[in-house]
């Protein structure tokens, strides 16, 4: 076993054994090896001085490493709600004739693998796979079978990939068939943009001039929380701290949510240099942008933009010509974890540790990133500071609505004409939406993701802003012909995936939930069930410790609330009905042990 | 008035609900003056004779007998109630839930440490032994359940209350620290 020792050993001096990069360590050896051993684990924790549990509860935690082998190829289908919809069961099933195992196992030759994945933010051209980490989008049967030939003959893969997206998707480094898919321009994200100008203007005044500016312009955080960024920063600026930090939160992980994706393949310029400002205003010499693993596709281009941006001093020492202000920035990647979109899960996530919630208080820009005060804002966020520098607060909140200023980037995807990207100025109805999508006669939209909000037509004329309709960008449409039931149960299964089992209401809360949504969805639901669902639902959400578990339970509360008949439909009218099948649940027991099934009498 | 009738039975538990029970103490006197015991381990009554008040059922199911006992219980008990953790969420034996069947048949029968290599490797099959579920349900999810009485084992006091309440009719009066495990 010589092979393990010597990749252990290089994937961890090509870090210096530095703890906070065991992801990456992790990541080289998962690479190298197909999987992470006990024996890996043991000598990973060996020479980087960890114990085997840490580097063993870090592997098992997230989704793209595995203690057993995942093949030579591995194949991860997205299997979010609009994937379903677009036809990823046939592709899913087309993947298991043509390798010969089903998902979640290894073919026999252990070449392929092929697993189940959560969403991979492809979800305006589905059905998506990621094999080895290259992004395959709008899959066809056809295509699954050419891919399978390539992938037994030995072909790599990223040699497999056809005609390539638009803009830099077509880049010498990313090389990739995503298309932007980008519908509708507004002012702030995707009109002309001329890079330094942003910092130009910040570092021309002091720190508090961009705190405050960024406060004139009410920029609230664009993730889905709606937190005004000005008073985060100016938390972060004035808290004690050797050193402090901006980390850029690029782990769009909602399911429906994409637009961080098309921000990082065609206007990152403008991102890194929101990050500088950020670091201007709160104090931070290094920024960290998190990156999911999904999106590893965009990492060498990426790196590139931060180099060019070195050489045109918008990074690094005396960042935008401001003499004393160092600013650099550094890209650690996720590992597949919808929880680490979570602020003091990402920084854990960030320090090379399983990505659970931190207890709060301290937040983060008290006690961040290695124990320092750290701002965390979203890529679109960070992406607006840019323009307000240069437009001005004012500028910038002239528009919008009043508690929601400025613009927003809204990801569109399902039943509709025109999936993609969409920057609009906060307010716009939802029936606006759909007409521009090409979703009118929709059943229901999903607003905000399953962590949001879903709402039928009697809503359609509400406004898409904080009071109203809330959302970090994620928004499907779902037409007349869906089970809205089994796109909430697709949601609940996501959400018992990705908990990161720390606290007990929604570790196993959601599965609760989710069991007495399937008692009713099989026409076994009582009055009685479904009132025990909705007050599991509000227990869920009073008791959970963080973002998470306290909004999971959202999409069977608001489609109880909002298509009530749709649950009390499939009500029988007894007093009490069980769901339990005697003869079904001894069905195994009885042939393991070869013997008949009796019943009579019970 | 005659005496309320109450059954009480251990299902997949421990008999640690039944155990806390007797914790009541002296006032089991008081108790035995309210109430008339049927089918009970306490008194060894194996079958139901006549129509009971109150059920009270310990552990949740994990075989076909458990499924029978309960059922029986409910069609000769007006009332119904859940004892403890285990009949309430499944409890400890519910922790082989995320195991296969399969799996943990084969640890127990076949390669379990203290098998005796000589003896024929079999996984007991005789008609007359219970089937194993393929999974350890609560007692709720199989037949209707009045009321619960969280604990592990619940509190005496608890018991005592809840039995109380239902023998006399009186308010249920008990502080919340009582039933409150955190």
């Amino acid at each position: 076993m010589g092979n393990i020792a010597e990749v252990v050993s290089k994937a961890v001096e090509s870090y210096q054994k530095d703890p906070t990069r065991l992801l990456d360590v992790i990541r080289d050896v998962q690479d190298a090896l197909g999987q992470v051993s006990d024996e890996a684990i043991v000598q990973i924790g060996h020479l980087m001085n960890l114990s085997k549990v840490d580097v063993e509860g870090v592997v098992t935690f997230y989704h793209f490493f595995s203690k057993s082998p995942v093949g030579k190829y591995t194949v991860y289908l997205n299997n979010s709600a609009v994937a379903v919809m677009m036809g990823r069961g046939a592709i899913a099933k087309a993947f298991e004739k043509e390798v010969g195992c089903s998902f979640g196992s290894l073919s026999e030759d252990g070449k392929i693998g092929l697993y189940d994945t959560s969403c991979i933010g492809m979800n305006d051209q589905e059905p998506a796979a990621i094999i080895n980490g290259v992004v395959f989008t709008n899959l066809t049967e056809k295509r699954v079978k050419e891919l399978v030939t390539g992938m037994k003959a030995g072909r790599n893969v990223s040699d497999m990939v056809k005609d390539l997206g638009d803009g830099n998707n077509q880049s010498e480094l990313v090389k990739s068939m995503v298309k932007n898919n980008i519908r509708q321009r507004g002012s702030v994200l995707f009109a002309p943009y001329e890079s330094g100008s942003a910092l130009r203007k910040a570092v021309a005044g002091t720190p508090e001039d961009v705190i405050n500016e960024i406060k004139n312009a009410e920029l609230r955080g664009r993730g889905g929380a709606g937190f005004p960024t000005g008073m985060k920063w100016d938390f972060c600026r004035r808290a004690q701290g050797e050193r402090h930090y901006v980390v850029c939160n690029a782990d769009e992980g909602e399911p429906g949510t994409f637009k961080d994706r098309v921000i990082l393949t065609e206007i990152p310029e403008m991102l890194f240099e929101g990050m500088a400002v950020a670091g201007y205003a709160v104090g931070a010499a290094e920024g960290i942008l998190y990156l999911r693993a999904e999106y590893m596709y965009l990492k060498k281009f990426l790196e590139k933009v931060l180099d060019d941006l070195r050489k045109k001093n918008i990074l690094g020492k005396n960042a935008g010509g401001k003499t004393g202000f160092d600013f650099d920035v550094k890209i650690q990647m996720g590992a597949g974890a919808y929880i680490c979109g979570e602020e003091s899960a990402l920084i854990q996530s960030a320090e090379g540790k399983r990505g659970e919630p931190r207890n709060r208080p301290p937040f983060p820009v008290q006690r961040g990133y290695g124990g320092y005060p750290t701002t965390v804002n979203n890529v679109e966020t960070l992406c607006a500071v840019s323009r307000i520098m240069v437009e001005g607060g004012k500028w910038f909140a002239s528009m919008g609505t009043v508690q929601s200023r400025g613009m927003k980037l809204l990801s569109v995807s399902g039943d509709c004409d025109k999936p993609g990207i969409y920057e609009v100025e906060w307010g716009i109805t939802l029936e606006q939406l759909l007409k521009t999508v090409g979703g009118s006669g929709a059943q229901a939209v999903v607003i905000g993701g399953p962590s949001g909000t879903i709402v039928g037509k009697e809503a359609f004329g509400k406004k898409v802003c904080y009071q109203e309709l809330g959302t970090g960008g994620s928004v499907i449409v779902i037409s007349k012909k869906r089970n809205l039931l089994e796109i909430v149960h697709n949601f609940m299964e996501f959400f018992i995936e990705e908990s990161c089992g720390w606290c007990v209401p929604c570790r196993a809360g959601n599965v609760i939930i989710t069991n007495k949504l399937e008692k009713i969805m099989a026409g076994n639901g009582t009055k009685t069930d479904l009132a025990e669902l909705e007050s599991w639902c509000k227990i869920v959400k009073g008791m959970s410790r963080c973002g998470l578990g306290q909004t999971s339970p959202n999409p069977i509360a608001t489609t109880i609330a909002n298509f009530r008949s749709l649950y009390e439909e499939k009500l029988k009218k007894v007093e009490y009905e069980t769901g339990f099948d005697l003869l079904k649940s001894v069905q195994e027991s009885c042939k393991v042990a070869n013997r008949k099934p009796k019943i009579e009498g019970h | 008035m005659s005496k309320p009738i109450v059954a009480t039975a251990s299902l997949a538990g421990c008999f640690g609900c039944h155990m806390s029970l007797l914790d009541i103490d002296d006032r089991i006197l008081q108790l035995i003056d309210l109430v008339e015991f049927h089918k009970s381990p306490v008194d060894d009554i194996k079958k139901f004779t006549k129509m009971c008040d109150v059920g009270i059922i310990e552990g949740g199911c994990c075989n076909s007998e458990n499924v029978e006992n309960l059922r029986d219980f409910r069609k000769n008990c007006k009332i119904l109630v859940a004892l403890g953790e285990c009949a309430i969420m499944g409890g400890l034996p519910a922790m082989r839930n995320d195991i296969p069947v399969k799996e943990c048949l084969e640890e127990a029968y076949l390669g379990s440490p203290t098998i005796d290599p000589k003896d024929p490797k079999i996984i007991p099959n005789d008609d007359d032994i219970p089937m194993i579920l393929d999974r350890v349900y609560p007692l709720h999810e199989i037949v209707k359940i009045d009321y619960f009485l969280p604990g592990c084992p619940p509190r005496a006091d608890l018991i005592w209350e809840a039995l109380l309440t239902l023998a006399t009719g009186k308010e249920l009066n008990i502080p919340y620290e009582v039933f409150k495990f955190d």
